[in-house]
């Protein structure tokens, strides 16, 4: 037996809430099958095993609020169990007298306190009235009993605007608040920028796009994420985890594709092995994900596995960002508009459509001339656009 | 409608015997002190002139040998009715109780029935100390193959003897210590037997049932009528019958009220209280609109000064604040 | 297609595309990337959900025309007279 623990989903993570158990005892589990949802600031995450087991118990009910690290549930992967000694009970002095005390009682409660507490009769009450008892107000204990129930049915009572297994845009922004706080506290950022010629991608994207039908065609997102990857998988200073005063270069280039949600805040979960994914493949990858994160419902392996991260402002915004690296990365890439411009070449101005980028990285782990490489390879990789 | 008539619970156990051998001759009563000084608690004072001493039998200090000498009555077609003094002295004849009476009818395939009543006194309340005040009447309804009743009023004190001697089995009458000088009313004529298989609802409310049994009813009552006063309409549920627990009145009142509260003067551990408790969360869990309350004995052996002894036991302070829990006020 | 028809559809396939939008009032004029922060891949998935629900062929020189509901509905009505 081995114990599955709540993982932490982030830098910012110190507790989620269990939404759903999609394994149940008894049901075997291969490498990354999804087994719960959590609930965290980023939304319903689902969680993935990483070894072949069977589910063993749920020791987290749906509901329930955890720490990170604290065991959910027990998976049966074949491994004998030392078995446990329980540590001998000291003798009372006084055996009849063993009280249960209110405290005693109150002390086993505790773990409950923090999720919302719904009697049965309510439970069962709401649901014959149709009635959500996400928007009901609990009690000052935090119960949710008839009596809250029939005064929120009868209007007494605010009704709350608890979004459900989603994203919570205060939670989400205190997330961002917490990481980049750390980031900025821990790792000394460098920029180094480059107005990348972007002309010969887009001439080739217009014709690529007219021979697709609208369904296949490609935002210039897809090659240029493509490109980015393929520069920084030569570039293991950019790629990689720094934890603990030791980075660890990663082989994979899991790429963190920051995904701004309509109304405020953003996410960037991965998508793995990006620079082993052709155009279409790619292409798919990142609509999914976006659907996904504004749905609410990314995966665990995408929250915890990128190893750097792309910021694409996208069509009329602005020229150019100054990125926040996200804990424990070591570099992001951010990405401005595409503008048009002149310059002087082969002798001439000629217009040309050309991109930001910056490159924010820490200077623990690299310096300025390693980013620069990487832009002047991420502009052969753009001028070569049919290679990609 | 029926004429009334005010007796104290020590008199109506008294008529109870009194009519049960003046309407059968094979009924006898025999235990310690029931003769000559009249009883323990007084119950059967006169019998012995009235009856003679064959029917009302002073017995050697030995709750084994004159608990196991009544068994062997009603093996022989006797009506005995054995007095212990209290459930504390029982202990001295559980094997009798437990591995005989109880035992018999099924180990004999049905040949043999053991027509025995066992009446013993219970509970704290008159400063008698720890081996004279417990409450264990949940040892005994633990125990197939017996019946445990207990009347917490003087019309069930009254009536619930003479149907007891009518059972072919075992029945074990829990008679609570601190009621018998207790007044109540019967009826002046007619049939006074009561049945023994029915839970009654003492009193009739919406928000909460206060289960409880025996010496605790009447403070189960004090409670609800207190908490009427706030507002806080309460049932109050007299289970009567220990042993078989009438299910269906306790959880169609708390299937009414959707909170329950347990009161029972025996400790909370492995205790009658946990044994309904159980039952309301097995049967009744999604009608339950808060946790079930229990209001128990602490768990030490029954003081012996006055006010250890009230703090030791259920009160309607007590039962009053586990109401308010469950309507979390 | 009526105007109201071609107006109704789009908004429907807008709200597809952003479905926490759904019930919002659209501003015909205002384009969609400033009124409802729609960014490029959301007008993809607009413009793949026109061509899936009238058939027209949508090439890439014209989305700027379909930055607005009214120049959806007007660029939908020139291209179904043109079929």
């Amino acid at each position: 037996m081995s114990d599955f623990k709540m993982p932490s989903l982030g830098a910012d993570m110190d507790a989620g809430t269990l939404v759903e158990w999609l394994k149940q005892p008894g049901d075997k589990l291969g490498k990354g099958d999804v087994i719960a949802v959590v609930e965290t600031q980023k939304g319903a995450i689902e969680i993935e095993v990483f070894h072949d087991a069977v589910m063993g118990v749920h020791l987290v009910e749906p509901g329930e609020r955890v720490t990170v690290g604290t065991t959910i549930a027990r998976l049966d992967d074949g491994e004998i169990e030392e078995p446990e000694h329980e540590a001998a009970a000291p003798p009372s002095a006084l055996p009849a007298t063993e009280t249960l005390a209110p405290a005693a009682v109150a002390h086993i409660r505790k773990p409950e306190e923090e999720r919302l507490k719904i009697t049965p009769a309510a439970r069962k009450r709401a649901e014959e009235m149709g009635i959500d008892l996400q928007i009901v107000s609990p009690d000052a204990a935090g119960v949710i009993g008839l009596a809250e129930l029939e005064a929120a049915a009868k209007g007494q009572t605010p009704i709350l605007t608890r979004t459900k297994a989603g994203i919570d845009p205060v939670e989400m922004r205190r997330a961002i608040a917490a990481a980049m706080a750390r980031s900025k506290r821990e790792i000394p950022h460098y920029y180094v920028s480059s107005d990348l010629d972007v002309t010969a991608l887009m001439t080739w994207l217009e014709g690529e796009n007219r021979k697709r039908p609208v369904a296949e065609r490609l935002l210039y997102a897809v090659p240029l994420i493509r490109a980015l990857c393929l520069s920084l998988a030569k570039t293991p200073e950019l790629n990689g985890i720094h934890e603990g005063d030791v980075f660890r270069p990663d082989e994979a280039v899991h790429a963190g594709i920051a995904v701004s949600m309509r109304g405020g805040g953003l996410i960037a979960p991965a998508i793995l092995n990006a620079d082993t994914l052709d155009l279409d493949v790619l292409r798919k990858a990142l609509a999914d994900l976006v659907q996904r994160v504004r749905a609410g419902r990314l995966k665990s392996s995408e929250m915890t596995s990128a190893t750097v991260t792309i910021s694409n402002l996208g069509e009329k915004t602005a020229d150019m960002l100054m990125p926040v690296i996200y804990p424990p990365q070591v570099a992001i890439i951010g990405c401005g508009q595409i503008r048009e411009t002149a310059r002087f070449k082969s002798g001439a101005w000629q217009a040309r459509r050309v991109m930001t980028v910056t490159v924010a990285a820490d200077h623990r782990v690299s310096d300025g001339r390693i980013a620069a490489r990487f832009l002047n390879d991420a502009q052969r990789q753009l001028d070569h656009p049919e290679k990609l | 409608m029926t004429a009334m008539r005010t007796i104290t619970y020590r008199e109506a156990v008294r008529e109870a015997l009194r009519e049960a051998m003046a309407r059968d001759e094979r009924v006898f009563l025999m235990g310690e002190d029931v003769g000559r000084y009249g009883g323990a608690y007084a119950c059967s004072k006169g019998l012995i002139e009235e009856f003679g001493e064959e029917r009302v039998r002073d017995t050697p200090l030995s709750e084994a040998g004159f608990t196991g000498a009544g068994i062997g009555a009603a093996l022989g077609g006797m009506r005995p009715i054995v007095e212990i003094m209290t459930v504390n002295f029982s202990l001295l004849a559980l094997d009798q109780i437990v591995n005989t009476a109880a035992t018999l009818r099924h180990m004999s395939g049905g040949q043999m029935s053991v027509p025995l009543v066992i009446r013993m006194a219970t509970g704290a309340g008159r400063q008698l100390a720890a081996q004279h005040s417990h409450s264990l009447e949940c040892w005994f309804a633990h125990v197939p193959g017996l019946r445990v009743v207990s009347p917490a009023t003087v019309a069930d004190a009254r009536g619930m003897l003479w149907t007891a001697l009518e059972d072919p089995d075992p029945v074990v009458i829990f008679e609570h210590a601190a009621l018998y000088n207790d007044e109540g009313e019967v009826s002046a004529e007619g049939d006074l037997a009561r049945d023994l298989d029915r839970a009654a609802v003492r009193r009739s409310g919406e928000d909460v049932s206060i289960i409880t049994y025996s010496g605790s009813l009447k403070k189960a009552l004090t409670a609800a009528d207190t908490l009427s006063a706030e507002g806080i309409d309460s049932e109050v549920i007299d289970l009567r019958s220990i042993r078989p627990l009438d299910n269906e009145t306790i959880l169609t009142s708390v299937a009414k009220t959707k909170r329950a509260v347990i009161v029972d003067e025996g400790w909370r551990t492995g205790g009658l209280s946990a044994e309904i408790a159980a039952r309301i969360s097995e049967l009744r869990f999604y009608d339950l609109d808060a946790p079930v309350e229990r209001v128990c004995s602490v768990e030490v052996p029954i003081p012996y000064p006055r006010h250890l002894e009230t703090a030791a036991t259920p009160q309607p302070d007590g039962i009053m604040t586990a109401v308010h829990r469950t309507l979390r006020r | 297609m009526t105007q109201e028809q071609s107006e109704d559809l789009v908004k429907r396939i807008l709200f597809q595309v952003a479905p926490e939008l759904e019930g919002e009032d659209v501003d015909p004029d205002e384009p969609f990337r400033e009124q409802f922060e729609i960014d490029s891949m959301d007008f993809l998935n607009l413009v793949i959900g026109l061509n899936k629900e009238t058939g027209i062929e949508i090439p890439e020189e014209d989305y700027p025309k379909l930055e607005t509901l009214s120049g959806c509905v007007a660029y939908l009505n020139q291209r179904k007279g043109q079929t």
